[in-house]
This record gives C-alpha cells, structure tokens and sequence, in this order.
C-alpha cells in the first residue's frame, strides 16, 4: 500500500469515527447513568431502534429533524420509564426485562416503521470543521454533527454532576449501596427510575442520529447491535462519562474500517470487518471483566458484573 | 416456622396423604395460573393496542387460531415451526438451571445451521445420504456446543456477563456465515440470494410417516424429554440445579462449578445448533441469510414461559409456532406488518416477567404453609 493510501484510509477512519461513534456515545451515556443508579437496561438496543424510527417519522410529518430528535428522545424515555417502573416491583430480574424490552422496541420501531421505508425525511446538517484545511478528504472528514457535540458536552455535564451536585451523589449511592441511601431517607425506587427513564431518553437521540444523520435513512437493518455494545462499553469505560466518550470514538473507528478499506479498493472480508466491532467488544469485556479497577469503579448494586 | 414444626412431628401418614397430595397440587398450580394470567394480560394489552390503531382484536385472535390451530395443514405448519422453538428453548432454560441468563440461542441456530451446510458440500454425491446426515447433525451440534460453551467458557473463566457475550456472539455467528456465503462457499449458479450449494433431494431430512413435519419435532420432543430426565434424576442434574440456587455454597460442597457451567452452555449449544441442522437439511436445503429468522430470539420468550421446564418448552413452543405461522395469514388479511408478531411476543415477555412479582402473593397457593416461594 502506498504512502497515499495509507493517508486516505487513515483520514476515513477519523472521519468514520467521528460519523459513527455518535450513537454509541449516547447509549453509553445513557447507559452509564442507569448503571450509576444501580440498575442494568440491557434494552437499549431496542429503544435505539425505536428512537431512529420515530426520529424519522416525526421528521417526515413535520418537516423539521430537531423535533424529531426530541421524539425519540421522548419515546426513548418512555421505554425507559416502563423498565425502570416495573423492575423496582420485588423478583423482577432487570436482566431479563431488558432482553423483553429489547424484543418489545424492536417489534414496536418495526411494526411502526414499515411505512417510512419508502419516503424521505429532512435530514440533520452537519457543521464543518475542517475549513482550515486545504485537503478535501480532510475537509469532509471533518463534517461533525452538532449531536456529536452535544453528546461530549453532555459526558463532561455528567462528569462534572456525578462528582458535584446533590443530584449526582443520590445517584451514586442508590448504585453503591441502596441500604445506606435508604437509610438516608432516599427513595432509591425513585432515583433509579429516573436514571432509566434519562438513561432512554440518552439512548432514543443516539437512535436519531442513525436515522436522521449517519447513515441517514430508516430501515429494519439500521443498528445491528450497536445498543448492545454500547452497554458492553460502560464496563470498559469503568462507568465514567467521559470515559463513554473516548471507548465511543474508538469504536466508531473499529466499525468504519471495513467502508474505509472499501473506499480505497479493498472489498476482501468487508463482512469479516462488519463483525470487527462486535469481536472487539467481546475482546474488551474479556479484558475488562476480571481487572481490578474494573472491580474497584463498579457501583456496588449492579447485578451486571457479579 | 409451621414447615419447621411439622418436620419435628411426623403426621400419621396415611391420613394426611390425601390432603399433602391436594396441597402439593394447590401450591403446583401457582406455576401455571400466573403465567396464564400473565398471558392474558398480554391479550389484553394486545388488544387495547389493536384497538387503538383501529383493528379488530377478535378478528386478530381469530386468525391465529384458523392459520395455527384450524386446519390439519395449520397445524402440521404449526409443528414444523416448533421444532426450532423446542430446541432454542432448550438453549435457554438449560443454562438458566444453572443461573445464567444465556440467550446466544440465535447465533448458535446459524452457526450449527451453516456449519452442516459446510460439512455437506465435499460429502454429496459420495457418503450415502444417511452417513451424511448423521455426520451433518453431529457437526451443526458440535458447532453450536462450542459457540454457546465459548460464553460459558469466559462466564466460568473471566466472569465475563454471559447475555451479553452470548449475543455478541449471534451477531459475530450471523457475520461469519455472511463471510462465507458471500464469499469463497458462495453458490454460483443462484444469482438471486448468497447461499451454499444445494443439498439436493436425496441429502434432506425426511417427514415423519402420515404427515409434513419433519423428523426435527421428533428430536425435538426426545431431547427434551431426555433433558427433563437429566436434569431432575440424574447427580449432574442436581448439582446442575444447586449451582443455580446457590453457587457458592456448590462450590463450598466441592462441586465442579467451573465444568457444571461449561457442560450446561454446551448443551444448550448443541440442542440450537441442531435446530439450525434441520432448519438446513428439512427446510431451506442451503445455508444463507434466512436462518436468521428469529427463531433463536422467540426461544428466549418459549423458556421463560415454560419456566424453564423442558416438558412444559415442548407445549409452549407449539402454542408460538403457531402464533408464528399465522404470521402470513394476519398479514394477508388484515394487512397488518409481520412485525406484529413481535409486538405481540414482545408484549408476552413484559407481562410475564412482570408476573414474576406475584410469586407467594396469594394465600391460596400457600396452601397454608406459610412462608415465601420463590
């Protein structure tokens, strides 16, 4: 491979991760913060899904893609809310209502969404960064979403809450010990519920970027996982917001290798490049799963890593 | 306290048998009044969503009688596409006996189903098609063994949280077999879709005498009657059982967790990747992109229902096979999407997790005993 090449790969993967990480980060983050209260949302997934088809049909009706990103962030709430509403009743194992709320936003965004196949909705504009550079594949790679920025301001919101506010310690100690919060007169019920319902809300925009932005259209096959492996990414991220974001870019870049090795002519094991983010995820967790500070960072409550 | 008392004085037997059997039964029938209730709750919530979108539910309920139960031909379609579900099923309520909540069910359907497929293409027109069959079983369970044992593997190794490993594991399976069926196993002469090379007649699974199901519901139905019996009368079974219930007083009782763990995750690999078998060698006599049908996914849903009990999996599963075969007509006739049925599974699923907040809330199931079942 020539030294052009190389270049031309290596400035779509920056361009790839910047595109794809985005939903990543917002499930992350919204993840994050439900496991922070002490609670596991595995159906995430789904409540992306479902975010991208209303984003899409919200946007279609209305003509404006900004109140279909609320849309989907309110029908990510609302998927939220149910999960966080019914896993507070006694023996009800939130692992396993994840996997029905996986299944459930999924039937729903699939059920729903038939109808937007065909149309074409206002998409979102991106913003460009790279007006300083003369190199055009620079200058597209550098074609942000404002979501993207959205989503870093909010990991350093988060961050900056989680360690300062009155807000941030009650969802803290509801995720490390529930006894103690109780004990301090905090409706643990309460706090949870709320983090699962922000948590969705997080997760439905990050499904508005994948229809509205990248790859831009809606249809049954738009996220493959990646909700999944958002939630595996909060482990890796040792629940630490800004952490969502950095693991987030990276996996943008895993999953934009295969179209990036597409875009200079290599096409040979484009579908063993599809299921790179995917291995990746398994990699990390394996690595993660037994570390120390990973032992040491998890919120006490948190039935995932036990 | 009463179970405790009524331990240290042994009750005269004969006359308290009849009302011990009467009391077993009242306590018994807790496991299946609430998933029935559970069940209707979910009809209800179904029909109220019907209702909004503005269908007729009774309509729609009819229709998956007429299109699963109605007919002798409704029926055998029914059974055919139990037959998965059964072994899916399995794949799940095994490892959950265990205490894992394992639903890798899917990716191991493809990988069993893709790796028969594989095995075949040097065997046709060469091994007698018995051989060949056998030979393909053996290698699609080998390969779902070893696809769901990987997640118990890093469970047992890592502590590495099994749901989400095992469906990391279905998207990685789904894009291997992409891998090859788009690339060097592709079938040339079928431009239409990726897939291997036709099995052909002679090497596909037969039906079962009198009927159109495929020898796969028979399969089925053994192993999981054969599972039920390991799982409740043999040693492996009950230190199988005690690990689930409490694993660290199993490993206390120097019982082989480690190897408990990997041999249930096998297993339940095994039973899906032979689903995905006789998805290849009785149904679509290839490999491609339509074993992924959500077989795997709607198997998660048949255990949980069954509460994990693998004679209760074979009746529940053919309850959904049917639900899943009157997809079509539901369709045709109320041009509903075929999303439909997972709307209706996914609304099964909230309500009967949901239920399992009722556990030893009602006095009548106590029967008296007192205490809290769990």
């Amino acid at each position: 491979m020539s030294e052009g090449l190389v270049q031309t790969v290596l400035i779509a993967l920056l361009g790839g991760a910047l595109r794809v990480s985005t939903p990543f980060m917002f499930v992350a983050l919204g993840e994050c913060l439900t496991e922070k209260s002490g609670r596991v949302n595995l159906g995430l997934e789904g409540t992306l899904v479902l975010g991208a088809m209303t984003a899409y049909a919200i946007s279609f009706h209305s003509g404006s893609p900004w109140l279909g990103v609320l849309a989907a962030g309110c029908a990510g709430a609302a998927l939220g809310a149910i999960h966080g509403f019914v896993c507070k009743l006694p023996r009800v194992n939130d692992i396993a209502f994840g996997i029905a709320m996986m299944l459930l936003g999924t039937g729903l965004a699939f059920f729903f969404g038939k109808a937007y196949i065909q149309p074409s909705a206002p998409r979102l504009d991106a913003i460009s960064l790279g007006g300083w550079s003369s190199d055009p594949r620079i200058a597209s790679a550098l074609q942000v979403h404002p979501l993207l920025l959205v989503g870093i301001l909010v990991a350093l919101a988060m961050w900056w809450a989680f360690a300062n506010t009155r807000w941030g310690l009650l969802v803290r100690m509801s995720g490390d010990s529930a006894q103690s919060a109780r004990a301090m007169g905090v409706s643990v019920d309460l706090v949870r519920f709320l983090a699962t319902a922000a948590g969705g809300f997080l997760a439905g925009i990050g499904g508005a970027f994948l229809s509205l932005y990248y790859p831009g259209s809606w249809n049954q096959g738009l996220s493959s996982g990646q909700g999944l492996m958002a939630v595996a990414l909060v482990i890796f991220a040792r629940w630490n917001p800004l952490r969502c974001v950095a693991a987030a870019l990276l996996f943008g870049a895993t999953g934009a290798i295969g179209p990036a090795l597409q875009s200079v002519g290599i096409t040979q094991g484009y579908y063993f490049f599809n299921a790179a983010p995917y291995i990746l995820t398994l990699v990390i967790m394996i690595g993660s799963a037994g570390s120390q500070k990973a032992g040491r960072d998890v919120p006490g409550e948190l039935s995932i890593t036990k | 306290m009463q179970e405790a008392a009524r331990a240290i004085v042994p009750a005269p037997i004969a006359k308290e048998g009849a009302s011990e059997v009467w009391l077993r039964l009242r306590r018994d029938s807790e496991f299946i009044a609430i998933p029935l209730l559970a069940l209707s709750g979910a009809a209800f919530l179904f029909s109220l969503f019907l209702f909004a979108i503005g269908k007729n539910p009774i309509e729609f309920f009819e229709l998956v009688y007429r299109g699963g139960f109605g007919t002798a031909f409704s029926i055998q379609n029914t059974l055919q596409r139990s037959a998965p579900l059964i072994l899916t099923a399995l794949a799940v309520a095994i490892p959950a006996r265990i205490g894992m909540v394992m639903i890798g069910g899917e990716g191991a359907l493809v990988i069993g189903g893709f790796a028969s497929a594989a095995i075949a293409i040097p065997m046709i027109d060469r091994f007698p098609p018995m051989l060949a069959l056998i030979i393909m079983a053996v290698v699609g369970s080998l390969a779902g063994a070893v696809w769901v044992g990987i997640a118990g593997f890093l469970r047992h190794a890592r502590g590495v949280n099994e749901t989400i490993s095992s469906l990391l594991l279905t998207y990685i399976g789904v894009a291997i077999m992409n891998f090859f069926v788009e690339g060097s196993l592709r079938d040339l002469t079928n431009p239409n879709k990726p897939s291997t090379k036709p099995l052909g007649d002679v090497y596909m699974v037969g039906k079962i005498p009198g009927t159109d199901v495929h020898w796969g519901l028979f399969a089925g139905i053994v192993i999981a009657i054969g599972l039920h019996v390991l799982m409740t009368r043999t040693t492996f079974g009950f230190a199988a059982r005690m690990t689930g219930g409490n694993p660290r007083a199993a490993r206390a009782q120097g019982l082989p967790v480690g190897k408990l763990i990997i041999a249930c995750t096998a297993i339940a690999g095994a039973c899906a990747g032979l689903a995905g078998f006789y998805e290849v060698a009785a149904i679509q006599g290839r490999a491609n992109a339509s074993l992924a049908a959500g077989y795997g996914f709607t198997g998660i849903l048949v255990a949980f229902l069954a509460r994990h009990n693998p004679i209760a999996i074979i009746f529940v599963a053919i309850l959904f096979g049917g639900i899943v075969a009157s997809g079509g007509l539901i369709q045709r006739r109320m041009g509903l999407p075929d999303a439909t049925v997972l709307v209706l599974q996914g609304m099964i699923f909230l309500t009967l997790l949901t239920s399992e907040t009722l556990y030893g809330r009602f006095a009548f199931f106590q029967g008296g005993a007192g205490g809290e079942r769990t």
